[in-house]
């Protein structure tokens, strides 16, 4: 099928296969390899990206069904050289280790303060339950989600 | 792992779905956010040959009052429901309960319709949904009919939906004056282990199970009990009569049979 779609706000038409995920749009088709497939499974978060705003799960999202919509991946999210206010604080409060959860996790945390521009850390938790991190123990990228807040302010 | 193949429709009204499904017959599958069927797509576990895409069919998405009870369009995504001002005045239980749903991306995607439709025994809505009295509005080729929500779960992911028809409202009575719900999981994240919802209205409770048989369930020796004017702690011993839970990785057979009638106690304290 032809899909048209606006991706890190530019104007897309690609070629794919019906049954395409989001995420292996992302990847294999447009090459933007920041979104990463752990589980597969709807379950780490790995592959969240945002579509308008709002954070989905790419690995559970057909590609057909964003047509004509804005996605956005880690690597739409700063603005030139200039990083996007929740990387900055994640790399200010070492808010990662290997980093494989990272793209995600920064997504999750830009839908969550979109949607909760001051959130408690009791709320940064809850509002990332849907991302895993097996490095850190969360409590470093807590802590860059309430900067990041505060930071906006 | 990606689904097998098959061809996209979309569909962007209720009449352009029931005509794709008139078309397609049973080859084809209605899909609202995905959240539950893509994962058996990619499993293999479904196999549609014809995925017929709902999910922006404005006409089935919001909330409205009507009289005494709200309608809730199918399309109506979790965090939508989680955060409507007429369910969260209304409703309030059936906005809690859309919150504990999934996680932020999949209440982002998935919509009660989906839920109620996909008719997994351990989903939440329709859990809180057969407790709170509700019904569903089931389109076909022939008009509107409404099923009592005791009656449209058959079996595991079953329900009385045929082929060429789509569910396309949830009509839930107001007028509740106490609620409670309970849900048990391993990690947030997960399907209910096991869940209980109770609603009062009228003096009447009734009490819904999640992942304690084939379908939800209402907890009819709870609700008898509770009627013949037992207390919540010696109703609560009956939550587990009459029902068949499974035995899985997550938990046994006995162990959720445990967690139904602790979870019902709790539920009913919260009334």
């Amino acid at each position: 099928m032809n899909l048209t779609l606006t991706v890190n706000g530019e104007k897309r038409t690609v070629e794919v296969e019906d049954r395409t995920l989001l995420v292996h749009l992302l990847r294999d088709t447009l090459g933007l390899t920041a979104t990463n497939i752990g589980c597969d499974t709807t379950s780490c978060g790995a592959c969240t990206v945002l579509v308008d705003d709002d954070s989905v799960k790419s690995c559970t999202v057909l590609a057909a069904s964003v047509a004509d919509r804005e996605v956005t991946t880690l690597e739409g999210l700063a603005t030139g050289d200039d990083w996007h206010p929740v990387q900055k604080a994640f790399r200010d409060h070492h808010g990662l280790q290997c980093g494989f959860c990272t793209p995600g996790m920064v997504l999750a945390a830009v839908s969550l303060l979109k949607e909760n521009p001051n959130p408690t850390r009791e709320q940064v938790r809850a509002g990332l339950e849907g991302n895993l991190c097996r490095c850190t123990g969360y409590h470093n990228i807590v802590s860059a989600v309430v900067a990041a807040a505060e930071a906006d302010k | 792992m990606i689904p097998a193949p098959f061809d996209y429709v979309r569909a962007d009204d209720a009449a352009a779905a029931l005509a794709a499904l008139a078309e397609h017959g049973d080859e084809a599958k209605l899909m609202a956010g995905g959240q539950s069927l893509l994962p058996l797509m990619k499993l293999r576990l479904a196999m549609p040959t014809v995925v017929v895409d709902v999910s922006r069919a404005r006409d089935l998405a919001g909330v409205r009052r009507d009289g005494d009870a709200v309608v809730i369009g199918a399309l109506t995504r979790h965090c939508d429901v989680a955060t409507d001002e007429v369910l969260g005045s209304e409703l309030p239980m059936l906005a809690h309960v859309a919150s504990l749903v999934g996680d932020p991306q999949v209440r982002h995607r998935g919509t009660i319709g989906g839920s109620v439709a996909h008719a997994d025994p351990s989903a939440d809505l329709p859990t809180a949904l057969l407790a709170l009295g509700a019904s569903y509005v089931v389109r076909g080729p022939g008009g509107d009919r409404e099923v009592a929500a005791e009656e449209f779960a058959t079996g595991f992911l079953e329900t009385v939906l045929e082929p060429d028809e789509m569910l396309t409202e949830i009509r839930v009575p107001t007028g509740v004056t106490g609620w409670g719900y309970e849900k048990f999981t391993r990690r947030a994240i997960d399907w209910a282990t096991v869940a209980v919802a109770v609603a009062r209205r009228d003096g009447e409770t009734k009490v819904a199970l999640a992942n304690m048989g084939p379908t939800v369930l209402r907890a009819q020796a709870v609700e008898a009990a509770l009627a013949g004017g037992a207390g919540g702690r010696d109703a609560a011993a009956y939550a587990d009569e009459g029902t068949s839970p499974g035995n899985d990785v997550t938990a046994s057979s006995d162990y959720r049979r445990h967690l139904a009638r602790v979870l019902t106690q709790r539920a009913l304290d919260a009334l």
